[in-house]
C-alpha cells in the first residue's frame, strides 16, 4: 500500500465522523499547547534570571554577614559579628578586588514639599554605580571619599524623580527623609527591575549617612568586584580568609554570582519540568480520548474491517491504516496545539512586554515528536484489535 | 480448481461444539458455475468461507489451483484472496464514505496500485458492470441493483479466478436480481468460476450444477 493512500484512506475515515475527530483533535492541541506554552514561560524564566545576572555584573562576589551552612553549634554562642565599614575598606584593599561597594538598606518615606514616597533607601559609596553598572541619567552619583565621611547628597531612581518632582528640575533641590535634609545632585538612567531592587523607585545616600539615620551599626552586605573572572573563587576565599582572621570566626557567607545562577538555575529547571509534567498529564488524557475515540471506530466499523481483509488486505496493512487514523488524530492536534500555544504565548507578551517568553526550538520539535508518539502509543492497542477481528465474524450482519 | 477432501468445520460454542460441515468432499473445476443450496443453518456460507480463505477448515485438505491453503500464512492467505478470490455480499458491504470508483478502487488500493493505474481500471470496470454514470455517487444515492453491481465490479476488479457470492440476490427485487445475475452469469462465460449461495430455486437453476447442503454435509450426489 502506498504512503498516500493509506494517508487518505486514514483521512477519508476521519472526515466521516467530523465531531468525534475535532473533540479528539482538540483534546490533543490543549495538550500539546499547555507543554509549549508552559515550557516557553519556563524558559523565559530562566533567560530572564540569566539576563538579570548579567546585567548585575558578571564578576559579582556579595558579603552577607552569618554563616549560611551552620555545621555543629553556632560558634561563640551564635554570635554573629556585624560587617563594618572596616571590613569593607579591608575587602577594598585585597589585591584580587578591583572595588567594592558597603550596602545599608531600609525603607523610608523621601518628601518634597508635600509630596512624599515609600522606597527603599540604599546608603552606599560612590563605587556602587560601577559594582552594580548603573549609568546616570543626568547629575552625578555620589561623590567619590571616605565613606566614613558621611554626607546629605541623593540620588534618586528615574521613577522617584518623576513622582516626587514632576516636571520640575530635582538637580540641587531639597528633599527630606524622615528629619534629614538631602540634596539632589543626580537621577539615575532607568534600568527596571534587577534581582534584588527595583532600580528606578529607590534612592541612594552616602552610606555613613544612612546607618546614622537608620541608626544602625551593621551593613546589609559588601559586593566585590573582582577583576579576573577566572580568579572568582580564589577571591572568594581570600575575602573568606580575610573576614575569619578580622572576625575571629568565620561567620560571613561570600555568595558568586555563578553560585547564585546555578541555584536559580536549578529552581527554575525543576520548574519547567513541573509545568511540563502538568502539562503532560493532559496529553495523557488527550491520548486516552485518541485510544477511546480509536476503540469506537474499531467497533463501529467492524464490518469495514471484515470487508478490508476479505478483499486481501494483510494484517499489517489493517494495523497501519487504523495506525495512521490515530496519529493523524494526535499530529493534528499537535500542530493544532503549536498555534494554540504560539498564540498563547503572544498573548502573554502582550501583556508583559518585558518577559522573554518564546518556546525553545527544542519544545517545538518535542511537542510534535510527542505528538505523533501520543497517536502511536495510544493508537496501537485500538489498531491490533481491528487486525484481531474474524473476517467471518466480522462481515456477519447481526 | 477447488478441491476439498473431507473437510469439517467444528465451531465450539461453550461447553458444546456445533459440526457446521461434516465430511465435505467437493470438486469443482475451473469455469464452472455452481449454486449451493439447502436450508438455513445447513452449512453453505461457513463452506463459502473455507474456500474463500476466510476461514480454515479444522479437518481435512482444501487444494486451490493445486495448492493446499489450510496451511498457509494469514499473509499469505490475504494475497491469494486479494489476487485469486473475489467476493459479493448479500449486504453489499460498500464503504459508504466512497463513491462507486473509489469502492472499486479498494482493492487496488491495498496492492499498492499506482493511482493513475487504479482509476483507470476501476472506471473500465465500472463501465463493464454498466455504471459508468453512476462512478462518483456514494452508496447511498444509488438502488440495491446498483450497490450490488458496484461490489461485483469491485469483487473482480482484481481479476480474480473465483468468484464467491453469498447470496447476492437476497436483498433485491426480481428485476434488479436477474440483471445481477445475468453480469456475474456473463463473466463465467468468459471463464471466472462461480458459487453462488442463494435460497431462490429460480436462481439455482440458472447455475449448471447445483450442491445441496443439509446439517454440514452434501446432500446426494452433488460431490
Ligand atoms: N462462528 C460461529 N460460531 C458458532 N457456530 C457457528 C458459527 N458460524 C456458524 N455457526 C453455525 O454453523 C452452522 C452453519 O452456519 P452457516 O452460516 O454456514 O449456515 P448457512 O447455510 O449459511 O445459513 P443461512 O442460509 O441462514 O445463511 C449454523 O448452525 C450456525 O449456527
Ligand atoms: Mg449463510
Amino acid at each position: 500500500m502506498r504512503f498516500w493512500d493509506l494517508l487518505a484512506f486514514a483521512a477519508g475515515a476521519l472526515r466521516g465522523h467530523r465531531l468525534r475527530t475535532a473533540l479528539s483533535v482538540t483534546g490533543v492541541a490543549v495538550g500539546i499547547s499547555a507543554v509549549v506554552a508552559l515550557t516557553a514561560l519556563g524558559e523565559g524564566a530562566r533567560r530572564y534570571v540569566v539576563d538579570q545576572f548579567a546585567a548585575l555584573g558578571s564578576n559579582l562576589l556579595v558579603v552577607l554577614p552569618g554563616k549560611v551552612e551552620t555545621t555543629g553549634g553556632p560558634p561563640f554562642g551564635g554570635v554573629t559579628h556585624d560587617l563594618t565599614l572596616d571590613d569593607y575598606r579591608a575587602i577594598a584593599r585585597l589585591q584580587r578586588v578591583r572595588r567594592s561597594a558597603p550596602l545599608a538598606v531600609a525603607t523610608d518615606t523621601v518628601h518634597f514639599k508635600d509630596r512624599g514616597r515609600a522606597v527603599p533607601v540604599l546608603g552606599t559609596t560612590a563605587d556602587f554605580a560601577a559594582v552594580r553598572r548603573l549609568a546616570i541619567g543626568s547629575g552625578k552619583f555620589l561623590p567619590p571619599g571616605d565613606p566614613d565621611q558621611g554626607g546629605s547628597e541623593i540620588v534618586l531612581g528615574v521613577t522617584v524623580a518623576q513622582e516626587l518632582f514632576r516636571n520640575e528640575n530635582p538637580l540641587g533641590q531639597i528633599v527630606r527623609v524622615g528629619p534629614w535634609r538631602f540634596r539632589v545632585v543626580g537621577v539615575l538612567a532607568p534600568r527596571g527591575r534587577s534581582l534584588t531592587f527595583n532600580m528606578d523607585d529607590l534612592v541612594l545616600i552616602p552610606v555613613r549617612t544612612a546607618m546614622r539615620v537608620f541608626n544602625r551599626s551593621s551593613l546589609f552586605r559588601i559586593l566585590v568586584d573582582v577583576r579576573m573572572r577566572d580568579e572568582m573563587s580564589l577571591t572568594r576565599r581570600d575575602v573568606e580568609k580575610l573576614m575569619a582572621e578580622r572576625h575571629r570566626v568565620e561567620d560571613v557567607t561570600v555568595i558568586t554570582q555563578d553560585a547564585l545562577l546555578s541555584a536559580f538555575s536549578s529552581i527554575l529547571n525543576a520548574l519547567t519540568l513541573a509545568l511540563v509534567g502538568i502539562a503532560s498529564v493532559s496529553l495523557a488524557v488527550a491520548g486516552v480520548g485518541i485510544m477511546n475515540v480509536m476503540l469506537v471506530s474499531v467497533t463501529e466499523r467492524r464490518a469495514e474491517i471484515g470487508l478490508l481483509k476479505a478483499l486481501g488486505a494483510q494484517d499489517r496493512q489493517v494495523l497501519a491504516a487504523f495506525l495512521a487514523e490515530a496519529v493523524l488524530l494526535a499530529t493534528g492536534g499537535g500542530v493544532a496545539g503549536l498555534a494554540l500555544g504560539a498564540g498563547a504565548i503572544r498573548a502573554f507578551v502582550g501583556i508583559y512586554p518585558n518577559f522573554p517568553a518564546s518556546p525553545p526550538l527544542w519544545a517545538v520539535a518535542a511537542a510534535l515528536a510527542l505528538s505523533f508518539a501520543v497517536g502511536v502509543g495510544f493508537g496501537v492497542w485500538p489498531a491490533r484489535r481491528a487486525t484481531r477481528l474474524d473476517p467471518v465474524a466480522a462481515l456477519a450482519k447481526r | 480448481m477447488i478441491q476439498l477432501e473431507d473437510v469439517w468445520r467444528i465451531f465450539r460454542v461453550g461447553e458444546g461444539e456445533v459440526h457446521a460441515l461434516k465430511r465435505v468432499s467437493l470438486t469443482i473445476k475451473r469455469g464452472e458455475h455452481v449454486a449451493l443450496v439447502g436450508p438455513s443453518g445447513s452449512g453453505k456460507s461457513t463452506l463459502l468461507h473455507i474456500v474463500g480463505c476466510l476461514d480454515r477448515p479444522t479437518k481435512g485438505r482444501y487444494l486451490l489451483e493445486g495448492r493446499e491453503v489450510g496451511t498457509l500464512s494469514e499473509e499469505e492467505r490475504s494475497l491469494i484472496r486479494r489476487h485469486r478470490i473475489g467476493f459479493v455480499f448479500q449486504f453489499f458491504h460498500l464503504l459508504p464514505r466512497l463513491s462507486a470508483l473509489a469502492n472499486v478502487e479498494l482493492p487496488m488500493l491495498f496492492a499498492g496500485t499506482p493511482p493513475e493505474e487504479r482509476r483507470e481500471r476501476a472506471a473500465q470496470t465500472l463501465k463493464a458492470v454498466g455504471l459508468s454514470h453512476r462512478a462518483t455517487h456514494r452508496p447511498d444515492q444509488l438502488s440495491g441493483g446498483e450497490r450490488q453491481r458496484v461490489a461485483i465490479a469491485r469483487a473482480v476488479v482484481m481479476d480474480p479466478a473465483v468468484l464467491l457470492a453469498d447470496e447476492p440476490t437476497g436483498n433485491l427485487d426480481r428485476a434488479s436480481a436477474g440483471e445481477v445475475m445475468e453480469l456475474i452469469e456473463r463473466m463465467n462465460a468468459r471463464g471466472l468460476t462461480l458459487v453462488v449461495v442463494t435460497h431462490d430455486p429460480a436462481i439455482a437453476e440458472r447455475a449448471k450444477r447445483v450442491i445441496r447442503m443439509d446439517d454440514g454435509e452434501l446432500v446426494g450426489g452433488s460431490a
